[in-house]
């Protein structure tokens, strides 16, 4: 069983996050892995543990402050990890996320093949769910998205999901890319043996170049869309606060009432 | 306004819900706007339709092979879809925000090379370029992204715009297409659809939402009793799901919503629920703790227990629009 987890360092949701020149501002005080990839590594390692045998491959695209997301994969008990870091890739849109993790996985796959890419359900910077769709379709593999249970045999996954008020159970033949909802497990903490293996466990960084990536698919010279504002909301006014002493009710329906919100 | 054509998803098409009347809404205001679908509509989603002004419906004719409710699945929703704009040359593609309608949009984009905007709060045409606006970091922040490929595919949020009908309503014509669809890598092995509860607008989709935490103890009887006499949609923290108090959660990898008022009754405003309600146009918090970080981000709020304040706010309220 050999499985590629993908894994994002996104800022800490508890930060102040914001934008700069239209980019996120992504800090080493405030990085972290994105926490739903946590999910898409316990998956991964439950699944080898239960075969008996396999490797946990953690791949993460980003700058080289990325290598934080590898650690925290390491920690909990990933063999092996890559960093996709390129001055190349950086503005790079879904596709482009998408082309470089596809072109990770194809060359993992030339050593020895790959039979899951596991991925979290939304990466908590961007919330858009659809690299893990659309890394499969780069792959042409085929995409079971938000399981909230996830079943191996005779080498078909079957999944659970629950997603708009539709319970559904799909499957597919493996190698296939799974994303996993933060409702699938409890991602293990990690011990003490591995956090102080992971400190010095080495990872390998990938180019651009070392993946053959076209220069047009992937950065911002692939990217299908342009930023052209990031701006700060405006602070909301003073909360209006009320200690209910017998009214509070009242006053809630006033406020509703008055704003011509009822 | 230029000669653009834009093509709204329907699916399914036995119902036109609000978050698909706010896309016609927005669909009128870039071009000529038209509508998708993978079923027959009924007639009164046509009456619908036409009221919006949509006088084409091309209905996507599918391949024997795709069998019964697999004409859901985003493989296939993202084929029609496709071949839909080949068809009629459209530059512009508008679906709900639903997880499985994002599956379906990066899908279309992907087959079309077209640039995709996922969760859109507005889309607006600037310079000839389609620009889609963004509320992002639990609401902190506004973005906007224009897409600069030909096409373009937005997956938007609801309550996006106040849905629009056109001032004479138009009729409204349905046009099959055949729609290729590549063999389905994913089987379809059961599919279920939890029934609406009835009365009460849906989570996704609602003006106003009440939600209970934590604090309400397990017992969601006040705040429902608070939404019913405000016709809100009624949700939940997703410690209180997690709990098995409720079923549907707000939360960033939960339902987004971004209605005109959220009211949030014992919950404390943990980071990931507030970016699933930050958005919100007004946010009301009823908390015991006069702590709680959900107030730093309230127009206002009342420190008390909800058990004492929702039904006397409900019994207000019913009183004043009776």
């Amino acid at each position: 069983m050999r499985i590629v987890v993908t894994v994002k360092y996104v800022p800490d949701i508890a930060s102040d996050r914001g934008f700069q020149d239209c980019r996120v501002v992504r800090t080493p005080a405030e990085g972290t892995i994105n926490e739903l990839d946590e999910n898409a590594i316990e998956a991964a390692l439950q699944l080898v543990e239960a075969a008996g045998e396999g490797e946990v491959v953690a791949v993460s695209v980003a700058g080289p402050d990325g290598a934080v997301a590898l650690r925290k994969a390491f920690q909990m008990g990933a063999h092996r990890g890559v960093l996709v870091s390129d001055d190349a890739l950086a503005g790079s849109d879904y596709f482009g996320t998408a082309a470089a993790l596809a072109a990770t996985v194809e060359r993992l796959n030339a050593d020895a093949p790959v039979d899951l890419v596991i991925t979290g359900m939304a990466a908590l910077d961007g919330l858009g769910s659809v690299v893990p769709t659309l890394l499969a379709a780069h792959l042409g593999w085929p995409a079971l998205n938000l399981a909230k249970k996830v079943a191996l045999a005779d080498g078909a996954v079957t999944i659970t999901r629950e997603a708009d008020d539709v319970t559904e159970e799909l499957s597919a033949r493996l190698p296939l890319v799974l994303s996993v909802a933060d409702t699938a497990n409890k991602p293990r903490l990690p011990n003490f043996k591995l956090i102080m293996a992971a400190r010095t466990k080495e990872y390998e960084t990938w180019s651009a170049a070392d993946l053959a990536l076209k220069p047009d698919a992937v950065g911002q010279a692939g990217a299908r869309t342009e930023t052209l504002s990031a701006a700060p909301r405006p602070p909301r006014d003073e909360v209006e606060l009320v200690t209910d002493k017998g009214e509070g009710g009242k006053a809630l329906a006033a406020f509703l009432i008055r704003n011509d919100l009822v | 306004m230029t000669n653009r054509t834009v093509l709204v998803l329907l699916d399914p098409a036995t119902e036109v819900r609000t978050s698909v009347l706010e896309l016609l809404t927005i669909a009128r205001s870039l071009g000529r706007a038209e509508a998708v679908t993978l079923e027959a509509p009924t007639v009164e989603v046509l009456a619908q339709l036409g009221a919006y002004g949509i006088e084409t419906v091309h209905q996507a004719e599918l391949p024997a092979a795709v069998r019964g409710d697999e004409r859901h699945l985003p493989a296939v929703v993202a084929a029609a879809l496709a071949a839909a704009v080949r068809r009629t040359d459209a530059d512009v593609v508008l679906v709900p925000t639903s997880f499985a309608a994002k599956e379906a949009a990066a899908l279309a984009a992907h087959a079309l090379g077209a640039g995709l905007v996922i969760d859109a709060a507005g889309v607006h045409d600037e310079d000839g370029r389609i620009v889609g606006t963004k509320r992002v970091f639990a609401g902190s922040w506004d973005t906007a992204c224009a897409v600069t490929t030909d096409v373009a595919v937005l997956t938007v949020r609801s309550n996006a715009v106040v849905p629009q009908p056109v001032e004479t309503a138009v009729s409204t014509e349905v046009e099959g297409f055949t729609a290729e669809v590549p063999e389905l890598p994913v089987t379809l092995v059961s599919r279920t659809v939890k029934p609406r509860t009835s009365g009460r607008p849906s989570l996704e989709e609602a003006a106003v939402v009440v939600a209970g935490g934590r604090g309400t103890h397990g017992d969601f009887g006040p705040v429902e009793d608070l939404a019913d006499a405000l016709g809100a949609a009624v949700g939940a923290s997703r410690d209180a799901v997690f709990e098995g108090w409720f079923d549907t959660y707000i939360g960033q990898t939960g339902v987004t919503v971004a209605p005109r008022v959220y009211i949030g009754a014992g919950i404390s405003g943990a980071p990931h629920h507030r970016g699933g309600m930050q958005a919100a146009q007004v946010i009301v918090a009823v908390n015991s703790d006069p702590e709680a970080p959900i107030f730093e981000i309230s127009d206002f709020a009342v420190v008390g227990d909800l058990a004492d304040v929702l039904p006397q706010a409900a019994e207000v309220i019913r009183a004043h629009k009776a």
